[in-house]
């Protein structure tokens, strides 16, 4: 079974991505979320390593729903990457280089085995399907961000407005 | 399946997420992509100032409009800076680009960008200064770590000293005591000389300048909204408060950020204020003059912070009060701690602030005047003289943000909690490396907090957002308090994206809920209108 072999490697396989999705930032920015291990003074490399695990998991899981956990760590990735100086591409990319380190993982002459790649095909539907969520978990954070913008510029002044809507028979409910 | 049409492996795994360029730092230009940089100044609000190159421009034009001798400008600018502050020459001369404060920026560990460790940051002058101001950078150039003052170099300086919150966190690790926050402040005088400055620093300065607040709320405007906010109270709790404006010959003069006047959740710690003035019967005043605490002075240059701070003291002596007392505000204490003597003093005219409720003197406000509202409370509360009601803010279970400048500048560690965990049973802190010292910026201090720059504001704040989720994952905390204008407008924003279960307030919000008043009706609403417990919401 493919996904034994693929058990069998999972620390090295989680390695592989972690390191290719923090090689996405600068060198210095990926040392230092490689290096540091504590998560509140290193955040972000501290979200891509514990969700790797868990969104891993679930790809060999087989299970056909979402468990809550790969959603929130799914979440917690693609939330930082929605607002650093990715494109949307680049941003959700770090999904799609799970296959590259599930193929990487497999010798080659094993990939002759039509079986062992009907398999692969299988889980890569699984990383795909992940790839859809993510973009919609991007979309969600990025519309967020302009619904707060619009917020913040109601918010700084709503007392003055309701004040004046108030003084002057305005309707002043938002 | 037919599998032959598949493509190879190797073909498929060569996936490239555009690697980030591998040449030196010293070579990338500033990328200006939206939402993660500041608008910049309206050419009317540096009229009004006087302050160089007004004009129409924008960070993603070619051409800067800057003018013809820029570069004489800026370098005389440092050559002055560098002989007035000894601190600026020192700072430029004994970094040994350790690293102890590269990871401690709330923007590099939030972006991965390595030009907002503040040592690269820093590095971004201080290359400059090599190449200009050094023997040594002048013989050797880009080998010795100099850099001719290019205008990318210079476009390099408007975006990045524009993603610095001069927090100050990093200079709690500098082994050297380099202060980077007064780096950037050196930075952007500089810019400022060319005309290079945003429009959320410069627009608050020219109101205050004109009108003593940031929205450049006239005297009446001012009033209408403080009685509004009185209104709001009796509403609450039946007791029209007393509310003393412009009044000659009070004991204490009140000063507090007019952010709290205008925007929620700000409007109900002023409200608390109020409250609490009225309870104790302490002979104190608003003022229309000196309407305003925050001091966006700070971040345009040193000449600025004492033209705009300068309301303060005149107002105290026109009014003959015989002290100070300032509310929660952030980088205003950091003006009043660190500059507001030395620049506008002596107030030999102020007497050393005494509270007239318990006697206590303030002999830490001997110098200034001037007496940090939760140094007030807490002295209250520990002398037993508010009757408090914990238990009416049951549902909320709070944690602390130690705002960054009355935290780490003006050292008010123990005193907002000792006033917090006397007004609320449920209060958690998050972990030790994000608190007190070491507590992580909001992401929109120093200017900021503006809509465009909701991006980078958004990386900076992960921070603190994440140790904040650690705590409602943890606690189901459901409140950030902290004691700082600008945090509670960030804060929101930081919340409604990275922990959208918490909302956020100040301090004296609480005090004021808990607050028990002579001859209050019941009270069944806090001061948000909300019902008080969990059971009325239900019903």
């Amino acid at each position: 079974m493919l996904v034994d072999l693929l058990l069998e490697n999972k620390k090295a396989i989680i390695k592989h991505w972690t390191d290719l999705t923090i090689d996405t930032y600068p060198p210095e920015g990926g040392s230092f979320m490689r290096k540091q291990k504590d998560p509140f003074a290193n955040p972000v490399g501290a979200a891509i390593t514990n969700g790797a695990e868990a969104i891993f998991d679930w790809v060999m899981s087989g299970s056909k729903d979402y468990s809550p956990d790969v959603v929130r760590r799914l979440d917690d990735i693609v939330r930082i990457r929605a607002v650093q100086q990715f494109s949307a591409s680049d941003a959700l990319g770090f999904i799609f280089l799970l296959k590259k380190c599930l193929r990487e993982s497999i010798p080659e002459k094993m990939m002759n085995d039509q079986h062992l790649v009907g398999e692969l095909l299988r889980l890569e539907s699984r990383v795909d399907s992940l790839a859809l969520t993510s973009f919609d978990i991007y979309m969600k954070c990025r519309e967020k961000l302009f619904e707060m913008r619009a917020m913040e510029i109601r918010n700084r002044t709503s007392r003055i407005l309701e004040r004046a809507c108030m003084k002057y028979g305005a309707p002043h409910d938002w | 399946m037919d599998l032959h049409d598949l493509p190879k492996p190797k073909d498929l795994m060569d996936i490239d997420l555009n690697k980030p360029p591998e040449t030196g730092w010293m070579n990338n230009p500033s990328v200006f992509k939206d939402g993660t940089y500041s608008y910049p100044a309206a050419g009317k609000n540096l009229k009004i100032l006087g302050m160089p190159n007004p004009r129409q421009w924008a960070p993603t034009d070619e051409d800067w409009k800057l003018p013809e001798n820029w570069q004489e400008i800026i370098l005389k600018g440092m050559k002055e800076r560098l002989e007035k502050y000894r601190s600026f020459r020192l700072f430029m001369d004994i970094c040994v680009r350790c690293g102890a404060c590269a990871d401690k920026c709330h923007f590099f560990i939030g972006s991965g960008d390595p030009k907002n460790m503040p040592v690269l940051r820093a590095e971004l002058i201080r290359s400059v200064y090599r190449n200009d101001f050094t023997l040594l950078g002048k013989m050797l150039g880009r080998f010795g770590g100099g850099r001719e003052l290019t205008i990318d170099v210079l476009k390099e300086w408007f975006y990045y000293f524009f993603q610095c919150t001069e927090c100050r966190r990093c200079s709690v690790f500098c082994p050297y005591g380099i202060d980077t926050a007064e780096v950037t402040m050196i930075g952007r005088e500089l810019l400022n000389l060319v005309g290079l400055n945003i429009n959320w620093v410069i627009e608050p300065v020219a109101n205050c300048y004109r009108f003593g607040n940031h929205l450049g709320i006239p005297p009446h405007g001012l009033i209408d909204m403080w009685e509004f906010m009185a209104d709001d109270v009796e509403d609450i709790t039946g007791i029209k408060v007393n509310l003393p404006v412009n009044k000659k010959g009070a004991e204490i003069l009140f000063v507090t950020p007019s952010g709290d006047y205008f925007a929620d959740p700000g409007t109900y710690t002023c409200m608390g204020y109020m409250m609490l003035f009225h309870e104790l019967g302490l002979d104190y005043t608003w003022s229309t003059y000196a309407s305003e605490g925050g001091n966006f002075g700070l971040f345009t240059s040193h000449e600025m912070i004492k033209r705009l701070n300068a309301k303060i003291y005149a107002e105290a002596k026109r009014l003959g009060v015989k002290w100070i007392l300032g509310g929660e505000c952030g980088h205003m204490w950091r003006v009043v701690h660190q500059y507001m003597e030395t620049m506008n003093g002596p107030a030999d005219f102020l007497e050393e602030p005494v509270s007239p409720i318990t006697g206590t003197k303030f002999e830490n406000a001997k110098q200034t005047k001037m007496v940090h509202i939760t140094e007030f409370t807490s002295d209250l509360i520990k002398n037993g003289k508010l009757k408090l009601d914990p238990s009416r803010n049951d549902k909320i279970i709070a944690t602390y943000h130690d705002s960054c400048n009355p935290a780490r500048a003006a050292g008010l560690l123990e005193e907002p909690r000792y006033v917090i965990k006397n007004v609320v049973n449920n209060f958690y802190e998050m972990p030790e490396n994000t608190i007190r010292e070491q507590t992580f910026c909001c992401g929109g201090g120093a200017g900021l907090g503006n809509d465009e720059n909701i991006e980078m504001r958004m990386r900076g704040a992960f921070p603190r957002a994440s140790a904040l989720n650690h705590v409602v994952a943890k606690h189901d905390v459901n409140r950030l308090l902290c004691m700082c204008a600008i945090d509670r407008a960030t804060l929101t924003a930081l919340t409604h994206y990275w922990a959208p279960d918490v909302t956020v307030g100040g301090i004296h919000e609480l005090v004021a809920n808990a607050l028990v008043m002579t001859g209050e009706k019941e009270r069944t609403l806090d001061l948000r209108g909300e019902p008080l417990g969990d059971e009325e919401e239900d019903e």
